[in-house]
């Protein structure tokens, strides 16, 4: 459907969110009470921030795998980790980009990307589960449910974090429009 | 109980190691190739295999292996390595015009990190 111009735009999105993104210190956004050049992933708050998410996050994985039947009963498929990865590529997709879309990364909003996507959905998702199913899988002689599961992994991952960043791009786009016709300023 | 806390103490471990390497191998590397996201399911796959090697050849099915196993390759590793970021980051690739790269990481962290766990697995089962 879409081209160049839509991609223009993306790249713009996207590199709002790098610049907010844990990288280089080139461009310190210095927040209220912030600690001029020290790195987001060396300041021990947000490190801590991170650790509450990912606590949460693994601990809400965990439940799901206790809630979900266990891999011996579905043909050796590893519906947890399947299940965790999906909905978590989804939400991290939908959440990012619709944080980006607001616009300059406030204190804030870092916060809550720090606890809520690189914290709680970096930990309720695994990538270790997912090589160590397909490794214990192959090296159990099914080699077709070990390459099947891992590549519908990577395929229906990618498209449901695709489908979070195209929702999260109109969500993130609406509740601009919201906040511009309620003439607040709440966004900034 | 125990064990969901034991969950939550590895993951907030993992994930916080995670953010720092990450964040320290960024800076390094400015380059489209995702590697901080790499290194780190690299790294957490090689010691979830350990931590598999130890559980299958060293393990007395003890409830105290178990936490373990819960605390170390459930929680530690679980937390520490992400799918999440991995895919926001091919899906940012492949909208950027950059397929190719988006499909040769997917890809490429899939290989290596099944490559690391039987590795770590193989290891164990060498010391063993």
């Amino acid at each position: 459907m879409n081209t160049t111009a839509r991609v223009g735009a993306h790249a713009a999105s996207w590199s709002t969110m790098n610049t907010s993104s844990p990288e280089p210190s080139a461009a310190p956004s210095p927040g209220p009470g912030g600690r001029r050049g020290l790195p987001a992933h060396l300041r021990p708050s947000l490190i801590g921030l991170v650790a509450l998410g990912g606590a949460l996050g693994s601990a809400a994985r965990y439940g799901t795998e206790i809630l979900l039947p266990a891999a011996g009963t579905t043909g050796g498929w590893p519906l947890a980790t399947l299940t965790v990865n999906l909905l978590g590529a989804f939400a991290l997709g939908f959440g990012l980009e619709a944080l980006a879309r607001l616009g300059r990364e406030t204190p804030r909003r870092r916060n809550v990307r720090l606890a809520g996507g690189t914290g709680f959905l970096g930990g309720f998702t695994t990538y270790s589960a997912l090589a160590l199913e397909t490794e214990r899988l192959l090296s159990g002689g099914q080699a077709g449910v070990a390459v099947t599961y891992a590549l519908a992994t990577l395929a229906l991952g990618f498209l449901s974090c695709l489908v979070g960043v195209l929702l999260g791009e109109r969500a993130g786009d609406a509740h601009l429009r919201r906040s511009r016709a309620a003439g607040s300023e709440a966004d900034e | 109980m125990t064990g969901l806390l034991l969950v939550a103490a590895g993951g907030a471990v993992g994930a916080a190691a995670r953010f720092v390497l990450d964040g320290v191998i960024r800076a390094r590397h400015h380059g489209a190739f995702p590697w901080g996201t790499f290194a780190v399911n690299v790294l957490g796959s090689l010691a979830i295999g350990l931590v598999a090697g130890l559980v299958i050849f060293a393990g007395n099915g003890t409830d105290e292996v178990a936490l373990w196993r819960l605390a170390l390759a459930t929680g530690l590793c679980g937390g520490f390595t992400t799918f999440s970021t991995a895919m926001v980051e091919a899906v940012r690739l492949a909208r950027s015009n950059r397929v190719r790269v988006a499909l040769v990481s997917t890809i490429g962290t899939l290989v290596a990190t099944v490559a690391a766990v039987a590795a770590g697995i193989a290891v164990v089962g060498l010391a063993a």
